[in-house]
């Protein structure tokens, strides 16, 4: 996808993978064929520039055909760089901007609670979000309000668009900050699908929780992983044989 | 105004159980009663006014109606990139609301001011800006713009401003509702400081000048403007607000009747392109900077002087 459309966030995509087919596949209540269904639990990919994951979870998972995963990003296409609401079945709310999403997310689940909603809401953010003034501002809100039924979700691979993460601001310890906020916070190994699942599944008392899950930028592809360079190269035809050979993979 | 707002919120939540109402910890005892009747849907939600917006969004994408409340600045140009790609990218009916347009927080110096709110919100894609004149057109603005269910940005004077004759008349959005009949000149008015243009047209008056005067409580989009002036051949157009000069009812008249063959010429009373650092009452400063009565009379005689 992305090298077929010459796009940035390769890197930034590979971090979440396991995040997302965790929720999309296992945890999560989505029902592909009626994705507007009061009872699905709301997933928003608030690290938008990651679309490209969350667009082949959502064709994967049958909200559309995944043909149309080969004009990610090209001309007259809806699938953008980063998702927009109306656009694309399963896209809970336009997103890329960032620090926006739990906010969003924040309104979602008060809104299901007043209407005695069981769903969910899941927030996937980025560790260069936790940067934002806006995702601190809903995490102060959130547990005063008791809204148990978010989740957010740190995709914390350490990397953010010019350098590490921990060093532009103090980041850490980012679980312990989050605990401090009032939230019930646990630490995932992020590509361990296992892990990730029972972090969703653990027994819920009254706070939300968030997930700080460590990952690994460009996860899969050597020559990517703990590479800045790939939040913004595009993959060149070479590029991409030599990722699709190390991850197994058959087609772009 | 402010009153006339948190009452006509009150009667449409009981009305409609999708209203809300979301304050960044402005507005000390005001939603009580909103607060009292609706508990779940009054939301102290800190002084944190994007993820006030952001919050908005989510609420409206489970089909509520959320109005947000702060000061001016805070309403709106704090927490505008949360307007832009929140609410109008996914064309969302939040009501993003400002209590103390232009002036109305004089002594509080130029950070509360709002002098540049209608030019920022008038540049977001598809929102609707409205400035009530009076307590009737803010209450008749919440109904207006809950039925127009888009985003929209209702710019609320303080309190205390008086009721103006005229102002019952229909309220249609986008539409500016006539106060003063009149020919040959008008006075064109957003918000409060209509009452200003209605006391300079009394004076003109008795000078046997009958200015038109109307209330363009909708700033964007104006609709019939160009049609009301010229049947009233309106060959001069004086354009009176509490904002600065870029981005208000200055340049969205011009625009609008830019395109008409022998428009109007048309002059502009507004704030200085610049922060206004002394301090004073609303009235003090409007007359400083002379957006008074008295200024509104001198500029509508120098209009009518340039036509012969």
């Amino acid at each position: 996808m992305v090298a077929g459309a010459q796009v940035a966030h390769v890197a930034s995509a590979l971090s979440c993978v396991e995040i997302l087919v965790s929720l999309y596949f296992g945890h999560a209540r989505v029902f592909p064929r009626e994705p507007s269904l009061p009872e699905r639990d709301r997933i928003i990919l608030s690290k938008g520039h990651a679309a490209a994951a969350l667009y082949a979870c959502l064709a994967e998972r049958g909200f559309f055909p995944t043909e149309m995963l080969e004009r990610f990003a090209c001309n007259g296409s809806l699938l953008g760089e980063h998702p927009h609401f109306g656009d694309v079945p399963g896209v809970e709310c336009t997103s890329g901007f960032l620090g926006h999403g739990l906010g969003i997310g924040i309104g979602m689940a008060l809104a299901m609670r007043m209407a005695g909603s069981k769903s969910s809401v899941y927030v996937v953010l980025s560790d260069g979000e936790c940067n934002e003034g806006s995702t601190w501002e809903a995490a102060l809100w959130a547990p005063a309000h008791g809204l148990s039924s978010v989740t957010a979700i740190i995709d914390f691979n350490g990397l953010q668009a010019c350098g590490k993460s921990t060093e532009i601001t103090c980041l850490e310890p980012l679980a312990g900050k989050w605990a401090a906020f009032g939230w019930e916070a646990l630490e995932v190994d992020g590509h361990d699908m296992c892990a990730i699942t029972d972090a969703l599944r653990a027994p819920r008392g009254e706070k939300p929780r968030a997930i700080v899950a460590r990952t690994v930028k460009g996860k899969g592809v050597s020559f990517m992983e703990h590479n800045l360079e790939w939040h913004y190269r595009p993959p060149s035809p070479q590029d991409l044989a030599k990722a699709l050979a190390e991850l197994g993979g058959a087609s772009g | 105004m402010r009153n006339a707002f948190v009452r006509a919120v009150t009667k449409a939540a009981a009305a409609d159980d999708r209203i809300m109402l979301l304050t960044g910890d402005v507005g000390y005892k005001v939603f009580d009663d909103f607060a009292a009747g609706f508990p779940s849907r009054f939301l102290n939600m800190g002084v944190s006014e994007a993820n006030m917006v952001s919050t908005a969004a989510g609420l409206a994408l489970e089909g509520m109606r959320p109005f947000t409340y702060s000061i001016v600045p805070f309403a709106t140009v704090r927490c505008l990139e949360q307007i832009r790609n929140d609410v109008c990218n996914m064309e969302l009916p939040v009501v993003i609301t400002g209590v103390g347009a232009g002036f109305a927080y004089g002594e509080n110096g130029p950070t509360h001011h709002g002098v540049d709110d209608v030019a920022a919100l008038r540049a977001m894609p598809g929102m609707t800006v409205v400035g009530p004149a009076d307590p009737r057109e803010a209450e008749q603005a919440v109904s207006a713009l809950i039925d127009n269910a888009r985003p929209a940005y209702l710019r609320l004077g303080r309190a205390g401003e008086p009721v103006l004759p005229g102002t019952d008349a229909p309220f249609v959005l986008g539409r500016p509702k006539v106060l003063v009949e009149g020919a040959g000149v008008a006075v064109l008015a957003c918000g409060g400081i209509a009452s200003e243009a209605l006391q300079a047209a009394r004076i003109l008056e008795s000078d046997g000048v009958r200015a038109l005067v109307l209330s363009v409580h909708t700033v964007k989009p104006i609709t019939g403007l160009a049609d009301m002036l010229r049947a009233r051949e309106v060959r001069s157009v004086l354009t009176v607000e509490e904002h600065g000069p870029a981005g208000g009812l200055f340049e969205a008249v011009c625009a609008h009747l830019s395109v008409e063959r022998d428009a109007p010429r048309i002059r502009g009373l507004h704030a200085p392109d610049a922060f206004f650092h002394v301090c004073g009452s609303r009235k003090a400063l409007l007359e400083m900077l002379r957006l008074d009565t008295p200024s509104i009379v001198a500029a509508v005689k120098e209009a009518l002087a340039d036509q012969r």
